[in-house]
């Protein structure tokens, strides 16, 4: 055997040295591409508002930048694309927690280790299949109920985006109340409480905020999905608060611009620069405030 | 230790070695009897078939190597230790006259009744130092006027009023160590159990948290049946009326406290409090 002890001197090896700067390069682009999109929105979005003011962008109640008579009020977009996520809450939150508590608190350990990864792929099921889906069929279902129904509508999209959200929020709130310790599970049922009281007044409230994070994230999935409104919810983009009737969300909008015949560096182009640049302040702010739970979870006095 | 005293042969006499029950207790005075009572996991036997009487409002202490079975006794006794996947209990323990292992026995309810504390304080995270007290009253779903009666009256006997009686709002996690401990005994307090099981609830502790447990204990004793699973032997003999000695899973000898340190029946119990294994 070879005991002499190692050189403290002896230069690290060459392959170390290029597998290091080839990660940093990795990292360093990615850095760079993600600089680079917010700038090109961050200058587009300065060039539209050198002609439209602020002030008419979030007072105005019109959004028709398309037509003769131009107005720039983004509430529209913003009221379609909270109309479709409030929708998908609806579904997600219930289902989301429900499976969350099934999984970590009911289902044998076996179940619970095939469950989990199938949820997450169906995480990854293509959206514009889940688009096609509330257009052919759940809106056709829906109107068997609600005849007033439109062929577009905030409400049949927003579910199937719900259905979409779900496994996210499900598998986000099972980490959290999965990793609520059993000695506070075992503190509760000690005292004489039953499942459903312990998970109720002890559980959930321990993993608050991780489920919240879970909610949050999911919300700001909904507000940036695209392919599922574009396709099921219309491209009308009227203020209202009516599920029934075609209303157009911020991400639809930017679809239709972008796929349109808009000549490149008009206003009219500009504006999916300023509804992106909302857009991305809107997911940007959610998602700080989930990360911001997370931590606090994590931290917590687990 | 510097009074080993070498092992002698006539401490077992002949007749004398199933015998572990010394301690006198009769059926009408023990609160629990435990008959032939054996535990798993899976297919590992933790418990070997223990028959013990426990004495109505005394305190008793188990001991043992570290694996004995310890935790897994009092854990038989109100029913959590089936909460583990794969654990199973045979056997019969009484309480309240009825063998709690009865399919018509809710555990739920019994645990209403057997109180306790865990080796590690778990305090609520989320719950403040009074609602952690009072954690009984929405984990039951007993709806009813107890309140700051119960707050008080059972921080008093944890002996944690006086340290406690200003910051009841703040989270119970903000306590110290042995502060958390004395709110988790307090919790366990407030729904009045008639029995008291204590996981070495000291061992997560410093001498003098500790030494405040210990006199809490003692002025317990008599109102309420303390059952206290410890490692710290001077700990059993100064809180213990009996004390019980566990080895694999069986119950070696069991004793009124003082002769068990003084002059154990055993040679195996003198080997472990003389510290010659465990
Ligand atoms: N959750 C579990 N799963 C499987 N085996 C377990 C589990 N808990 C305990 N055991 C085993 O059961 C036996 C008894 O364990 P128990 O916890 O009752 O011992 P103890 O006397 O309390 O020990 P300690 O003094 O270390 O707390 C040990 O052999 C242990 O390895
Ligand atoms: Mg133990």
């Amino acid at each position: 055997m070879d005991n002499r002890k190692p050189d403290l001197l002896q230069s690290r090896s060459l392959t170390e040295r290029w597998i290091s700067a080839a990660l940093f390069a990795c990292a360093a682009m990615s850095v760079a591409v993600t600089a680079g999109i917010i700038m090109v929105l961050f200058f587009e979005t300065v060039e539209f508002f050198r002609q439209v003011p602020l002030s008419e962008f979030f007072f105005d109640t019109q959004w028709t930048p398309l037509f003769d008579q131009k107005h720039f009020g983004i509430w529209p977009l913003i009221a379609g694309t909270a109309l479709t996520s409030f929708f998908a809450m609806i579904v997600a939150v219930p289902m989301g927690i429900l499976i969350a508590i099934f999984l970590s608190e009911f289902a044998p350990e076996r179940l619970r280790r095939i469950l989990k990864p199938v949820l997450e792929v169906l995480a990854g099921v293509p959206t514009v299949v889940y688009g096609y889906f509330a257009l052919t069929f759940v809106t056709p279902l829906l109107q068997g109920f609600i005849p007033e129904l439109a062929g577009f509508n905030s409400l049949s999209p927003g579910l199937v985006m719900g259905i979409m959200i779900t496994p996210i929020v499900a598998s986000l709130s099972e980490d959290a109340i999965y990793s609520v310790p059993a000695s506070l599970r075992e503190g509760a049922i000690a005292l004489g409480s039953n499942r459903l009281r312990a998970i109720r007044h002890v559980i959930l409230p321990t993993a608050f905020s991780g489920i919240a994070a879970s909610f949050i994230l999911g919300i700001s999935r909904a507000i940036g999905e695209t392919m599922i409104v574009a396709i099921a919810a219309g491209q009308q983009p009227v203020l209202t608060l009516d599920p029934r009737v075609p209303i157009e969300t911020m991400t639809a909008y930017i679809v239709q611009v972008s796929l349109g015949d808009t000549p490149h560096g008009t206003l009219e182009y500009n504006t999916i620069f300023a509804v992106g640049a909302m857009l991305f302040v809107m997911t940007l702010a959610f998602n700080l405030l989930a990360l911001y739970l997370r931590r606090k979870l994590l931290k917590g006095a687990l | 230790m510097e009074t080993i005293e070498p092992i002698s042969g006539h401490k077992e006499k002949g007749g004398d070695e199933d015998r572990r029950d010394y301690t006198g207790i009769r059926d009408g005075a023990a609160v629990i009897k435990t008959v032939a009572l054996r535990a798993w996991f899976g297919s590992l036997m933790a418990l070997k078939g223990v028959d013990i009487l426990i004495a109505a409002g005394a305190v008793t202490a188990i001991i043992g190597p570290s694996g004995c079975g310890k935790s897994t006794f009092i854990r038989t006794l109100n029913r959590m230790h089936e909460g583990v996947p794969g654990a199973r209990v045979s056997g019969s323990v009484y309480f309240a006259g009825q063998d709690i292992y009865d399919p018509k026995v809710n555990p739920v309810m019994l645990r209403r009744r057997i109180g306790m504390v865990f080796q590690k304080p778990n305090p609520f995270p989320m719950m403040s130092v009074k609602d952690n007290v009072l954690a009984g009253i929405p984990l039951q779903g007993t709806r009813g006027s107890a309140g700051d009666d119960v707050l008080e009256r059972s921080l008093r006997q944890a002996a944690l009023w006086d340290e406690v009686k200003d910051v009841l709002d703040k989270p119970g996690t903000s306590l110290s160590g042995g502060q958390q401990q004395r709110l988790c005994i307090a919790r366990a307090l407030a729904i009045e159990p008639e029995i008291l099981l204590m996981d070495e609830p000291c061992s997560a502790l410093d001498p003098i948290a500790t030494a405040k447990i210990e006199d809490l204990i003692h002025s317990l004793r008599g109102g309420i049946t303390i059952i206290i699973v410890t490692h710290n032997m001077q700990q059993a003999a100064r809180v213990s009326d009996y004390t019980a000695f566990f080895y694999m899973g069986e119950l070696v000898e069991y004793c009124d406290t003082d002769t068990l340190f003084k002059s154990p029946h055993k040679t195996r119990t003198e080997d472990y409090i003389t510290g010659r294994f465990g």
